[in-house]
């Protein structure tokens, strides 16, 4: 009776598992590729006919390639955002974690606000405008930046005093400058805590939905969430495409997770308990 | 002559290393809201700001579908994070304990976090549906009349707050399970030995152990619930009526008519609420720390 215990909970929970948490994503799997009139059926039943690549190519295809277009464009804002957010963040972590100064009680008030707030829109909108940024891919890369500075900023502070100090000091009587020694030096040792920030802020940037919303109107600009909301608001009758594109949108972050799992893991939990 | 402490002199780490992060976070994120203070005191067409004193905000507060926002702000905030941070811990539980099919479980139930938010919660939005969809029809098949889930105006915002359960839990399960692993099993030892049952083991040991994850997990959900805006949008736009309207839609709406103003009163009112709650409660939770 005692070994099998743990076999009857873990299998109760793998069903409630299964019904709750599995189902839905089966749900989209089988709308995505059921026919224009079927899916409109709502139903979870099997498809009568699998249409998985006329479906995935409808999907592609419409509104002139827009959902192409749309991963473009995600994907070049996650790459440049991501990229400069490693660098500044190391840069300030670095600081507020080896350095004594008056300056680092603003810098955690700061850090702190950005964790905490919800940025100001129009405020915003009227500054990207007077900046000419508004509705511009780089406007959009520096607001995410900017948005996302603190969390990566935790991460690396905490990673950092686990660095010793002798490194650094080494390095200055070897006659380094100061930016060497950070670029050479400290940055190459970061790599464990660089990979979690560039997987848990690229899944951030790319599932970003409000912020491109706001700050990057205009069809030319389309971000692939965004390609969901149009479909969801222009294409209320074609279910098939609608959940076509839900399930490509759902494919990116489940091969991140499958390759970078523990990474996620340590990034979530690392700048939760610190927050 | 004195000798300069070489290490001032020389630091390995300017300060200029500030810099670059400070200008971008200084000008798109610290001077909006620093400037947003004024705007909520205008009437704004984005070139032209007139002062009207508090007129925006009397306007917040006299509209019954802009005071039911705020009021709706707080029962989703208060709601997803309770409910969040007992499901959390209950998971954790039961995924730290000698299970089958552990890791399995865990992935399966953190999965939901990475996932586009609008995707979920489009695909909610039709698995909901009062007639066709398919829990419904479940419900249906055991003898049970479903609810119109979205389409009930007294139902609605609950329902959105379920599904950002069911999106949200498995950072809250995530947390837990890395608070749990921090207590010593020895107490666990002792206390079987001295015969307490499970539950007064979970009572009496996990529960005050386990608070600084608790903390995390109560303060993380609650900023995100006051927050929220993606969800809620794709899955009922506020509506019916104005019944799943919470703050941070009322902004994107005023903003979308061109009440700029107006908006950016909300934003403030946003501003004062996280404030007003997160602050007195993380100094509660930092006072009962030190006083333990």
């Amino acid at each position: 009776m005692r070994h099998i215990r743990p076999y009857v909970t873990g299998g109760i929970a793998l069903l409630f598992a299964a019904v709750v948490f599995i189902l839905p994503f089966m749900f989209i799997l089988i709308q995505a590729v059921k026919s224009k009139s079927e899916a409109s059926r709502l139903s979870f039943s099997l498809p009568q006919e699998w249409l998985f690549w006329q479906n995935l190519i409808a999907v592609f295809k419409a509104r002139d390639y827009q959902l192409l277009l749309a991963y473009f464009n995600s994907t070049l804002i996650t790459v440049a955002s991501v990229s400069i957010l490693v660098i500044l963040s190391a840069m300030v972590g670095y600081i507020m974690q080896r350095r004594r100064t008056p300056w680092n009680a603003v810098a955690q008030i700061a850090l702190f606000m950005g964790l905490m707030m919800p940025p100001a829109v129009v405020p915003t909108i009227g500054l990207l405008q007077d900046l000419g940024l508004f509705k511009t891919i780089h406007g959009m890369v520096l607001i995410q930046v900017a948005y996302n500075l603190s969390f990566s900023t935790l991460l690396y502070r905490s990673f950092i005093s686990t660095i010793p100090r002798d490194l650094d000091e080494a390095a200055l009587i070897d006659g380094a400058k100061p930016w060497q020694i950070f670029f050479r030096v400290i940055l190459p040792l970061l790599k464990p805590v660089t990979v979690t920030n560039i997987v848990v802020q690229s899944i951030a940037i790319f599932n970003d939905f409000t912020n491109p919303l706001y700050y990057l109107p205009g069809k030319e600009n389309v971000t692939v969430q965004l390609t969901l909301y149009n479909f969801q608001s222009m294409y209320t009758s074609q279910y098939n495409l609608l959940f076509m594109n839900i399930l490509l949108v759902t494919i990116p972050p489940l091969i991140v997770f499958i390759f970078f799992n523990r990474q996620i893991v340590a990034g979530m939990t690392a700048g939760a308990v610190k927050g | 002559m004195v000798q300069p402490r070489p290490r001032s002199q020389k630091s390995p780490c300017p300060l200029w290393f500030f810099l670059p992060a400070a200008v971008i976070y200084g000008v798109f994120f610290l001077a909006p809201t620093a400037t947003s203070f004024w705007y909520s005191l205008t009437r704004w067409d984005l070139t032209t700001a007139e002062f009207i004193g508090l007129e925006n905000f009397r306007q917040f507060f006299s509209e019954p579908f802009l005071v039911q926002s705020l009021v709706n702000t707080l029962i989703y905030a208060v709601m997803t994070s309770g409910l969040k941070t007992v499901c959390g811990l209950l998971l954790a539980v039961l995924l730290t304990g000698n299970i089958f099919a552990r890791g399995f479980l865990r992935t399966v139930v953190f999965f939901p976090v990475l996932v586009s938010t609008i995707g979920i919660g489009i695909t909610f939005t039709v698995m909901m549906h009062p007639t066709k969809g398919i829990i419904n029809v479940a419900l249906g098949a055991l003898g049970i009349a479903g609810p119109g889930w979205l389409t009930n105006p007294s139902l609605a915002l609950f329902s959105v707050a379920l599904v950002d359960l069911w999106k949200g839990v498995g950072l809250a399960t995530l947390i837990f399970i890395a608070g749990l692993a921090a207590i010593s099993t020895d107490y666990y030892e002792a206390a079987r030995i001295d015969g307490a049952t499970r539950f007064q083991q979970f009572r009496r040991i996990t529960l005050p152990l386990v608070r600084p994850a608790t903390i995390t997990v109560v303060t993380l959900s609650l900023i995100g619930g006051l927050r929220s805006f993606d969800l809620i949008w794709a899955m009922t736009r506020g509506g019916p009526g104005f019944s799943s309207d919470v703050v941070a839609s009322v902004i994107y709406k005023q903003y979308q008519a061109g009440f700029y103003g107006l908006s950016t009163a909300g934003n403030v009112i946003l501003f004062a609420l996280i404030v007003a709650i997160i602050l007195p409660l993380s100094l509660w939770f930092n006072r009962r720390e030190v006083a333990q």
